[in-house]
């Protein structure tokens, strides 16, 4: 380097520093994970990694529904608009690793409602934890994404969906108390969220006194699951229970009873299946077809007085499946937390503070919403489970509500 | 003699054999396992075959479409599983408006009759315009170029579809007429598979009969055998390519209509998985070769249905249900180390160099 050219840098670095001293006290970030600094005008960016394409898409893109839903009724945050994108989880490892990654990639984003399906999660967190970022799902339900010490729990992951061992174990004492059965059956996809709903059913269904006659699995994207079904019938039992998605599920529910030895035998699903798609994919074959699901009955009073109609107005439909409100509640969640832990220079310029915001998020106490009263535990899990039992009939959605 | 043999056999051939050798114990200990233990009775088993008989039966006809493209360009077309799925899933919302104005029950075979000239004929436009725009301009380039534009035109036709129809599940109504079982002695059979097996072999026998012996198939053949020598014979051999792409949509329009009247859900990734399942029994049955296609989509479906509980279940391994699909992708490996021109070999090919 010239020596001129050294001086010149020099004088500049000084002046910097001189007028840096002299101006407004600039926001110094100390966090741990670094701060999102969003400029005076700029729009606060929050992302979404939820299942919008293929046979599962109505429960993710009802959840983003949902979260567009509180984000237009809150408005601006703390004089800015929040900006809402997103990717597609695909319900899938493959699609949680590639959202994931896109989402990770992108320093803007400050929080991540998602993923729709759990193995997407698994998948995905590991990535969103790594970048710092908190990504909070509005529909994951496997258990061990919020076990303490668990590998696929990662910090900055919240949830304010039921954990499975609540779902699974309303299940079995569905089966075993409501309707009498001894003997059940399960089948499952593979997925995690399947073959922990199934393990929760079995290990508290047998708790009960029942038996568990067979555990099947089948792969997602068949279409003829008539060798399986003949192989459950065959150990003679009074209910099966196959907490999966719905294009399997709907084909099981048909082929179940073209299946001799199980024309009477209950059939039951988890709140996978709870979609208009069963419907109408499964046909006149849904009629009797039961699944679990968190109880919107049970949801405050606000759900149908502000959040239905506003829903209605925004998308033209009442709800398409039955993670919305969570995520209504996921997204306030987020709002209200960068509420708290934001700074704001005078200009307006705002700086959120990551490690913070994980604090806050998981600090979540008593939180008013529209799925109940939510507290967030330290390893993330904000729900306040309330399960019920609901019953299809042909060409009717939603099912019917029949229990608690 | 023993001296040749020796010199020719590699290394290779003992591994692939001795794998082959344990495949086929582990499939006997597994049927005898099974049969052993008597868990289903012979009434089961038979259901079972005919299920597999009817989804190969479907196979079959998808293959087919697979078959005559090979036979006629050499070139593996795998846009045809979207050929396969464009014409039910079109074909679905005739089926709701004739549910709507109550023709569908009331004139069963009338509405079938409709919704399988729809569906065939979806089928056959698209898989006729994808030969048009896709594949005519490359005829003359390397094999490898035309094979990757199938795969770029398969995803097209699905996301062009997925975007007109939507992307959730379209469920196809049931007619009542196949509803049920019919009885003969103590068997009873589900009437949809019987009926599935029926049109599946009636329309494979049009279609051979068309390629065997007629005027058409005879141009086909020989175009087959030698493009040029064709043309100057004074053979069109665009119009005949055109035609034989028609014919294979149109038999896989027949085969979505089958597929959902087996499983009456469509959607814009409904061809995939039967796609590839097809693809297995046109190279099982030896590709090009129409009675290989469909006796390849046969041994595939049995297979595939008998499969799992046959000898999987008896070898003991966790989930065998699952590994359904595994049966036919090993079966395609299987047949490509050991017979690579498939059961009945590459009849069409011999005279090619």
């Amino acid at each position: 380097m010239s020596k001129r050219l050294f001086v010149v840098f020099s004088l500049l670095i000084a002046a910097t520093m001189v007028l840096t001293a002299c101006g407004p006290k600039a926001y110094e970030c100390t966090d741990a994970l670094g701060c999102v600094t969003v400029a005076p005008g700029e729009p606060i960016h929050l992302a979404y990694a939820m299942v919008i394409s293929g046979p599962d898409e109505t429960l993710g893109i009802d959840s983003r529904n949902g979260a567009e839903v509180a984000f237009a009724m809150k408005g601006q945050v703390l004089g800015h608009d929040v900006k809402f994108t997103g990717e597609d989880d695909g319900c899938s490892a493959e699609g949680g690793q590639a959202a994931g990654t896109k989402l990770a990639a992108d320093p803007t984003i400050v929080a991540i409602i998602g993923t729709s399906c759990s193995s997407a999660a698994r998948v995905a967190m590991p990535l969103i934890s790594q970048a710092g970022m908190v990504m909070i799902s509005a529909s994951n339900t496997a258990v061990d994404l919020t076990v303490a010490g668990n590998p696929n729990n990662h910090p900055g992951y919240l949830r304010t969906a039921h954990s499975d061992s609540v779902q699974g174990a309303a299940a079995a004492r569905f089966a075993y108390e409501a309707m009498g059965a001894r003997k059940a059956a399960t089948i499952h996809d593979g997925s995690m969220y399947a073959d922990q709903l199934q393990q929760v059913f079995a290990k508290t269904f047998k708790e009960l006194g029942g038996t568990i006659t067979t555990t099947e699995a089948v792969d997602p994207n068949q279409t003829d699951f008539k060798s399986v079904l003949t192989s459950v019938a065959a150990t003679g039992p009074e209910f099966i229970y196959y907490p999966i998605f719905v294009k399997a599920g709907s084909l099981i529910t048909r082929q179940a009873k073209e299946t001799p030895g199980l024309e009477n035998v209950k059939l039951m699903g988890a709140d996978g299946m709870f979609s208009p798609d069963v419907v109408e994919g499964a046909g006149d074959a849904v009629e009797g077809l039961y699944v679990s699901s968190p109880d919107l009955a049970a949801f405050g009073a606000d759900y149908a007085a502000v959040f239905l109609p506003k829903y209605k107005e925004m998308f033209g439909t009442d709800p398409i499946s039955i993670f919305h409100a969570h995520a209504y509640d996921a997204a306030n969640i987020i709002v209200a937390a960068i509420e708290k832990v934001a700074v704001q220079d005078k200009d307006g310029t705002l700086h959120i503070p990551r490690q913070a915001l994980r604090d806050a998020m998981y600090g979540t106490k008593d939180f008013k919403g529209l799925t109940g009263n939510l507290t967030c535990t330290p390893t993330g899990d904000c729900a306040d489970p309330k399960i019920a039992v609901y019953v299809y009939h042909v060409g009717q959605y939603p099912p019917e509500r029949i229990w608690p | 003699m023993l001296r040749t043999w020796r010199q020719r056999i590699t290394f290779s051939d003992i591994v692939v054999w001795a794998i082959g050798l344990a495949i086929a114990i582990m499939v006997i200990y597994g049927t005898i396992a099974t049969l052993r233990l008597g868990k289903y009775s012979p009434v089961t088993w038979l259901d079972l075959v005919i299920t597999g008989l009817a989804l190969g039966g479907i196979y079959a006809l998808i293959a087919l479409g697979y078959t005559l493209v090979y036979g006629i360009l050499r070139m593996i077309n795998f846009a045809h599983s979207e050929i396969f799925m464009v014409g039910p899933f079109t074909a679905a919302f005739l089926a709701d408006a004739l549910v709507k104005m109550g023709i569908w029950n009331q004139y069963p075979f009338l509405s079938l009759v409709l919704i399988l000239v729809l569906a065939a004929a979806v089928s056959a436009t698209i898989a006729f315009l994808l030969e048009r725009i896709a594949y005519r301009p490359l005829r003359t380039a390397p094999r490898l170029v035309p094979l990757i534009t199938a795969i770029g035109a398969s995803f097209f036709l699905q996301y062009a579809f997925r975007g007109l129809y939507g992307s959730g599940l379209k469920g196809f109504p049931t007619l009542n007429v196949f509803e049920g079982r019919w009885t003969m002695g103590s068997i009873e059979v589900m009437k949809a598979r019987v009926v599935v097996i029926i049109g599946a072999l009636a329309m494979m026998l049009i279609l051979y009969g068309i390629v065997q012996y007629t005027k058409f198939g005879k141009a086909m053949r020989s175009i087959s055998e030698d493009k040029e020598t064709a043309a100057l014979m004074g053979i069109d051999v665009d119009r005949t390519i055109s035609i034989t792409f028609i014919m294979g949509g149109a038999s896989a329009g027949v085969a979505g209509i089958l597929y959902v009247i087996l499983f009456p859900v469509a959607h814009f990734f409904m061809g995939f998985i039967p796609g590839i399942k097809a693809f297995t029994a046109a190279v099982l049955g030896g590709i090009g070769n129409v009675p290989g296609a469909f006796l390849g989509g046969l041994i595939l479906g049995v297979l595939e249905s008998v499969g799992p509980s046959l000898f999987l279940d008896g070898m003991g391994i966790p989930a065998p249900y699952q590994l359904k699909d595994a049966i036919a992708f090993i079966i395609l490996v299987f047949i490509l180390i050991f017979r690579p021109s498939g059961i009945l070999g590459e009849r069409m090919s011999q005279a090619k160099a």
